[in-house]
């Protein structure tokens, strides 16, 4: 049966080259960085074994590796690399490329600080900080969320023909285990076609790719890509009701958890969205009406879904793992410009908490909320450490 | 006058955007028709980049692909692995780039690629310097030369770069020269038939950048090689050096005269240009004398 799946013991970084390995991809440039490194190993595991049977290509640095992916993918391959921090930052350029060649790579970035100083810790900066590049970008908490969409990437990606992140915080998700259900090949194939997209190199098409183009011509390319990103919304939707017909487990561009009547809301990223679904079980049991919007798609990004879901609330408090020198919360502007002019919206409260990887407990969150719930909020996001 | 036959499948088209005059469009031509049809090219930011053409029009009928500055050798590695993972090992895949996307930011991307031995054929047209912005020096620009950035003359010599392939133990290193198309087409056609990497470094005198009279282009690389400047040599498996042109014939002054980047050398100057070619040339004597031995 294509639900058949086997529980395994694993880390989100191992979860994710299971992932790989059941997309089947032909093209896999990779290179190592901490906490990545585990993705590359594992996949060089199965490869070895004829697990996995890509041309694997382990060149001299990210930006090589972007470069390779680009190519490998505008040549008819399903193509994946992982990267993190540092390495995403030096893949930078490339990113814009890949979106503007329209090449459906899957990357999985693994949320890390970014230097100087250095350091290895949770925080979103290095990933949120490429939201304008015309990347795809997802957020996970769990080990089998990203499994899970690791594989919707591949699918979205080569739907939407742009390329797609996926991204799991350092340590919390990257290293921590817990049993995953790794689905079976049959079921993967049942829900990602083999690959389709042409050869877009192929000497009997004869075709440039990325010559220089007149003004005009760069405006509509810019255009269509936009569109493309968009396209997004419904290969989401339509890869999140196929996975859960055939694994039962349900996902959104966005996750509501327990927002009904509740007159504050939390709203994060990644596995902080774990620790405040802790907190909100806390409050709820103590009297107080808390929920929380965990923003799973974070470009394109799902303004309907988050308006949707926190009009009407008092509210909305934005815990922010990761730091936009003088603006602040990245996630905090975007919630506020998904609101602006909204009748009646709520008050949006930002808290830069845990950037830089600094913990942040259910009951730190919880008190957090007790401390805001009755503030005028202000414009800047506030450090709470 | 002896005309020389080359095969043209008319890979390269009329109606390019070199400069009047430029023999990187005859090297072009020379070399996608060496390699012929089955074949997809990589091309970063370069003189060559705006020969090959600006969309919709393009003067290669193969594939081209556009890629940025530093990742040429990057580049042409996925596309090659990517065709190998689709059946399709035997396309040649090429990579035209200028020298400041070898010598200096592309680098780092060749040396890996070479140490992968990805199985790709790699051009640098040696233009000497940043000729594409303007005329600065890149690290393949000589001693003494004059460029936007070196206005009073360079102070330190063209970096090695054959040597530092050959230190790589790649498959096939050579320099050619559109001056001497038969042994060009020789190398071309022998590089396609060699799994690996294979470079080749063809010498292009910039007639705006070195100064040079737009039908002297033929000219200058002839006297480059014939000075011994440019020597026309080949490195297999980095052990095995033939110098393919084995005359130096004429002092280096022959060559620097014709250009204006090198008016302003002294006596003295020029003397320790040659000192370096004859070093260079004796040193290369040696290599060969040892592979044949």
């Amino acid at each position: 049966m294509a639900g058949d799946s086997t529980p395994m013991l694993l880390s989100g970084n191992h979860a994710v080259a299971w992932g790989v390995r059941l997309a089947r991809p032909h093209v896999i440039p990779v290179y190592p960085i901490t906490p990545q490194t585990p993705i590359l190993e594992k996949i060089t595991e199965f490869h070895s074994a004829g697990e996995i049977t890509a041309e694997v290509i382990a060149p001299e640095s990210e930006h090589s590796a972007m470069s390779a992916c680009i190519t490998a993918s505008l040549t008819g391959s399903r193509v994946f690399t992982a990267t993190s921090s540092q390495g995403l930052l030096l893949m930078h350029e490339l990113l814009h490329y890949a979106a503007g060649a329209r090449a459906p790579i899957v990357m999985v970035n693994v949320n890390r600080t970014v230097a100087s100083p250095w350091a290895f810790w949770p925080d979103q900066t290095d990933s949120l900080s490429q939201r304008d590049t015309g990347w795809v970008q997802l957020y996970t908490e769990s080990p089998q969320e990203s499994i899970d969409t690791v594989i919707q990437a591949f699918r979205i990606a080569e739907e939407i023909g742009m390329p797609v992140m996926v991204n799991h915080d350092a340590f919390y998700v990257s290293h921590a285990m817990e049993s995953v259900e790794v689905p079976s090949q049959a079921c993967v194939n049942d829900f990602l076609p083999e690959y389709s997209i042409p050869n877009m190199l192929d000497p009997d098409r004869g075709q440039s790719f990325g010559a220089p183009v007149d003004q005009a011509t760069y405006n509509r390319v810019r255009r269509e890509m936009g569109e493309a990103l968009n396209n997004a919304f419904t290969a989401c939707d339509s890869a999140h009701s196929a996975w859960m017909e055939l694994t039962g487990r349900n996902y959104g561009v966005i996750e509501e958890y327990r927002t009904d009547g509740a007159e504050l809301v939390l709203v994060t990223l990644g596995s902080m969205a774990g620790t405040a679904r802790e907190a909100v079980d806390a409050l709820r049991e103590q009297g107080h009406s808390v929920g929380l919007v965990k923003v799973r798609l974070f470009r394109p990004f799902p303004n309907d879904q988050v308006i949707e879901a926190l009009k009407g609330i008092a509210n909305v408090i934005v815990l922010d793992r990761n730091y936009s020198p003088g603006l602040g919360g990245i996630l905090h502007q975007e919630i506020k410009a998904a609101l602006y002019g909204l009748q009646d919206g709520p008050k949006v409260h930002g808290l830069l908490a845990g950037v830089g990887g600094v913990n942040v407990t259910p009951a730190k969150i919880q008190e957090l909320v007790l401390r805001y719930a009755d503030n005028d909020p202000v414009v800047a996001s506030i450090w709470v450490e | 006058m002896r005309y020389i036959e080359y095969k043209d499948e008319g890979v390269f088209k009329s109606g390019h955007f070199a400069c009047a005059g430029c023999i990187e469009s005859l090297s072009i031509r020379i070399i996608v028709n060496a390699v012929g049809t089955d074949a997809v090219a990589v091309v970063p930011p370069s003189c060559g980049a705006i020969i090959c053409g600006g969309y919709p029009n393009s003067s290669l009928s193969i594939p081209t692909f556009h890629t940025t500055l530093e990742a040429a050798a990057a580049s042409a590695s996925g596309v090659k692995r990517s065709l190998v993972a689709r059946g399709k090992p035997d396309t040649t895949v090429l990579c035209l780039a200028g020298d400041g996307g070898t010598y200096d930011i592309g680098f780092q991307a060749l040396s890996s690629a070479v140490e992968r031995n990805e199985d790709i054929l790699y051009i640098c047209f040696d233009n000497e310097g940043y000729m594409n912005t303007g005329g600065q020096k890149s690290s393949s620009t000589p001693l003494q030369a004059v460029t936007g950035s070196t206005p009073a003359g360079k102070l330190t010599p063209k970096k090695n770069i054959v040597e530092i392939l050959a230190a790589h133990n790649i498959p096939y290193v050579a320099t050619a020269s559109a001056g001497h198309a038969e042994d060009f087409v020789r190398k071309v056609e022998k590089a396609k038939n060699i799994r690996g990497t294979k470079v080749l470094i063809v010498l292009i005198p910039c007639l705006a950048g070195w100064g040079v009279a737009d039908n002297a282009g033929i000219k200058v690389t002839r006297l480059a090689v014939d000075s011994g400047v440019f020597p026309l040599y080949e490195v297999e498996d980095g052990v095995k050096y033939t110098l393919n042109h084995t005359k130096k014939s004429m002092p280096v002054n022959e060559y620097l005269s014709q250009q204006k980047r090198y008016k302003h050398l002294s006596e003295q100057d020029i003397a320790e240009i040659q000192s370096g070619i004859d070093k260079e040339w004796a040193r290369l004597e040696k290599r060969t004398q040892a592979s044949v031995d």
